[in-house]
């Protein structure tokens, strides 16, 4: 190469206690360079990027940036130098401004006046330069995700990065959002900037980079240029070794179970129609933000329908209760499994009986025995890793909480499943276990909803496909005439509406 | 009407601004340490020591503004020891709190006890004089009303108003908010979260300090336990009324000195048909009515009482 790499890692090692984090990691990055680091969750990404970055301090290993050696465990240098950090969790305050976000720290403290207006027309600048729209006054807090990452950015760009590292950018974009965002990077890196991007989407590591550096247990397993590799290599070298999502076979649809007939929920969810048959997945298709937490929170019971019917079983649900439905033999894996999903600093066998506490009571007390028994079935069962029933369930990670979730709704054979965004956020090796338990269910009879926003995983699992789309559900279209325009199609909003809604059943 | 001509005379302005004082030191006291993201419960107790030492150095030849200066670094000093504990080593924010206001108040009871000996009436020193502002102390109505006040309170008022510049104006101000509402997002920009939040309690807790030696070197002349009565937990909620913006603060504890002049003027004038102590729940109750009214707009620190260490999120 006749270009000088503008960054480049020597030998970086790290150690967590006995874990090995990062083991003598080399990585160079040239300019004008998009570079992802892709590895499951756990193989040491961000640890790398944040001993680059200076948040820690590597046992051994240098850091470059064009040339000079980085002081190991400063932000503020690597700041200085141009490196410029996109965190997976927003850095940013709520409460403050756009603008505000963005100037801290860009001045010396003891000034006596803040440059506000300078700052001003700077940020607008750079955002017109990269079409990052944003209102510098706007209060952070009251922006969606895809624009605060926006305010990330150019909270990086303002500090005049010259690399960008982004870690895990896509985990919280709706896909629409996660398709701006690498249009964004194409812009920032023919401006010249280099960038490097943290994921384990093999779908958006194939579209958005130049180059693809494999990380597994710490290692640089492998370095590929994207346009000599194939999603199905990636995967193996990611995971070590040759994973394939489950295919799913016909159906053999039974009894109707669960279904909705015209049914709203204040405004949120209006006239929605769906059937749920046993041994049959009803996918139902949409961008984030639909009414999908409203649906999930529906059939749950933790909502009321205001109008229409609902029927459970062929019986009419006036007054529907989490209790209840989950006494009814409705088994649910919720949206948000760090926050309606597990109590993270309860452990395992607790998170296990939590939801059917009064199964395992004996005289208004906790059967201990018999829940940490229900807890090692589903660890054994499921393959839950990482913990025993009484570690805490935050040490999990969140494919084998997820794991967790899935079984301990399954070990009771439910008659219906509701899996709301089940493998969002998992990694490649914890998304085929998921599948394989939602696919075992449906063959063993249960009928499950799956509401999830990922394409391949709709027209992977499911039967028949509903798209919902500002609080309306499509009518369903069966999986085999389903491809990813048509859904495309459906998400946005296009479909037939005409008398097919009345019988959409 | 007798109850509203009390509003008519200047005498009750001027005792306004008087007990609003120590309420403006301590609630912007407060308001810098919770911007930071802490709640420092030792108010009382600091406010207590900063009465009982400032009165102290008086007592023992010191200049009042000496005295006043004594309290601010002994503020500082238990600011120290609040950040140390909450800040350093990451503990529970309301328990340390609690434990610096039962020390702090003991302490200086305890010091008071072996500096002067018992008397039937406590010694007394010579307080703060209101300041003679030309022209302006002897307008008719308002001279009495707004200025024929001590220094110190004229010092409070300007000291709302440079705060409120401090925190919105400046990149300190800024790194500060920033470190209440993020302490991570200011570390990932190269502000270390740690000093500011040790720099801001260390500096509230002066000024919390400051508010408690008003009560002896101006308000009173004397010192004796219990004197601080409360007024620092009223600071705090002053703060929430304020929703932590330092105009506001002014404007609360102003509002609160109001009540409370206009109910001991109440018990002057009804004292005979109904015990005093209703009167004195008065301010109390009306501050709650104004704190459900305020409050629920208020925007808090998101990051207040969570204790920062690097490298956790």
């Amino acid at each position: 190469m006749t270009t000088h790499p503008v960054l480049r890692l020597t030998g970086i090692t790290k150690r967590f206690g006995t874990t090995l984090a990062n083991d003598a990691i080399s990585i160079d990055l040239a300019p004008g360079e998009v570079l992802a680091l892709l590895g499951e969750n756990g193989a040491g990404k961000t640890t790398l990027m944040s001993i680059l970055f200076g948040h820690y301090t590597p046992d051994a290993g240098t850091v470059e940036v064009a040339g000079v050696q980085l002081p190991p465990g400063k932000p503020r240098a690597a700041i200085r130098a141009g490196v410029g950090m996109v965190h997976q969790h927003f850095s940013l305050a709520a409460n403050l401004t756009v603008l505000d976000n963005v100037m801290t720290g860009t001045e010396s403290l003891w000034r006596l006046k803040s440059s506000t207006g300078t700052a001003r027309l700077k940020l607008l600048s750079i955002a017109e330069r990269f079409g990052l729209k944003v209102n510098p006054d706007a209060r952070v807090g009251d922006l969606s995700v895809g624009e605060q990452q926006r305010v990330e950015i150019l909270k990086a760009l303002y500090n005049d990065a010259k690399i960008l590292i982004l870690d895990e950018p896509t985990a919280v974009l709706t896909n629409l959002e996660a398709e701006t965002l690498f249009a964004t990077l194409r812009v920032m890196a023919q401006s010249g900037l280099s960038l490097i991007f943290i994921s384990h989407k093999l779908n958006e590591v194939m579209a958005a980079a130049d180059r693809v550096v494999v990380l597994r247990g710490g290692k640089v397993v492998a370095e590929r240029l994207a346009a000599e590799t194939s999603k199905a290599e990636l995967a193996e070298l990611m995971v070590g070794r040759r994973v394939a999502r489950p295919v799913r076979e016909a159906a053999v649809p039974g009894d109707v179970l669960f279904q909705a007939i015209n049914l709203d929920v204040g405004h949120r969810l209006s006239g929605i129609n769906f059937t749920v048959r046993s041994g049959e997945t009803l996918g139902i298709i949409g961008v984030s933000g639909n009414g999908q937490t409203d649906l999930g929170h529906l059939v749950s019971g933790l909502a009321q329908h205001t109008g229409g019917e609902l029927r459970l079983f062929d019986q009419p649900v006036t007054q529907s209760s989490v209790r209840g439905m989950i006494e009814a033999g409705v088994g649910r894996v919720p949206e948000d499994r760090n926050s309606e999903g597990a109590i993270g600093e309860m452990a395992i066998w607790e998170n296990a009986v939590l939801e059917r506490i009064w199964e395992f009571s004996r005289n208004g007390l906790v059967d201990r025995r018999a829940a940490r028994q229900f807890a090692n079935e589903i660890i054994g069962g499921f393959d839950v890793r990482g913990g025993t029933p009484d570690s805490r369930t935050r040490l999990l990670s969140g494919g084998n909480m997820q794991k967790l979730i899935l079984g301990r709704n399954l070990q009771k054979r439910p008659r219906i499943l509701i899996a709301a965004q089940p493998t969002r956020g998992l990694d490649e090796g914890a998304i085929a276990a998921v599948h394989t338990r939602i696919l075992d269910a449906r063959r063993a009879g249960t009928g499950v909803l799956l509401i999830s926003e990922d394409l391949d995983e709709v027209i992977s699992l499911a039967d028949r496909i509903q798209a919902i789309v500002k609080g309306r559900l499509s009518p369903p279209i069966p999986a085999e005439q389903a491809d990813a325009r048509m859904l495309g199609l459906m998400m946005a909003g296009d479909w037939p509406q005409d008398g097919k809604l009345a019988h959409a059943s | 009407m007798e109850l509203l001509e009390i509003f008519t005379s200047a005498g009750i302005w001027g005792a306004v601004l008087r007990i609003a004082t120590p309420l403006i030191f301590g609630t912007l006291g407060a308001l810098i340490c919770e911007r930071a993201g802490v709640l420092n419960l030792g108010i009382e107790g600091i406010m207590t020591f900063g009465a009982m030492i400032g009165w102290l150095t008086v007592f023992n030849g010191g200049d009042l503004w000496v005295g006043l200066l004594a309290a601010a670094a002994f503020g500082a000093l238990f600011g120290l020891l609040h950040a140390g504990m909450t800040v350093t080593l990451g503990l529970s924010q309301h328990v340390t709190g609690l434990g610096i206001t039962l020390f702090a108040s003991s302490l200086s009871y305890y010091i008071f006890r072996l500096a002067v000996p018992l008397a039937s009436s406590p010694p007394t020193i010579e307080p703060f004089q209101p300041l003679v502002i030309p022209y302006l102390s002897t307008l008719p109505f308002l001279g009495d009303a707004l200025f024929n006040q001590t220094a110190p309170t004229y010092l409070a008022i300007l000291l709302a108003a440079i705060l409120a510049y401090v925190l919105f104006r400046t990149p300190l101000g800024l790194a500060v908010r920033m470190t209440g509402e993020n302490p991570h997002g200011a570390e990932a920009q190269g502000v270390n979260p740690i000093a500011v939040r040790i720099g801001a309690v260390m500096v509230g807790s002066a000024l919390m300090a400051v508010g408690g030696a008003f009560l002896t070197l101006s308000a009173f002349n004397s010192f004796f336990p219990t004197m601080v009565q409360g007024r620092g937990w009223v600071c705090i909620a002053l703060v929430v009324f304020a929703s932590w913006r330092p105009g506001r603060a002014l404007l609360g504890a102003l509002l609160f000195a109001l009540f409370d002049a206009y109910q001991l003027r109440l018990q002057a004038a009804l004292g005979k048909a109904v015990p005093y102590q209703l009167f004195l729940m008065v301010p109390y109750v009306l501050s709650i009515i104004a704190l459900i009214v305020m409050a629920r707009r208020a925007r808090v620190p998101q990051a207040l009482m969570q204790p920062y260490r690097r490298g956790e999120r």
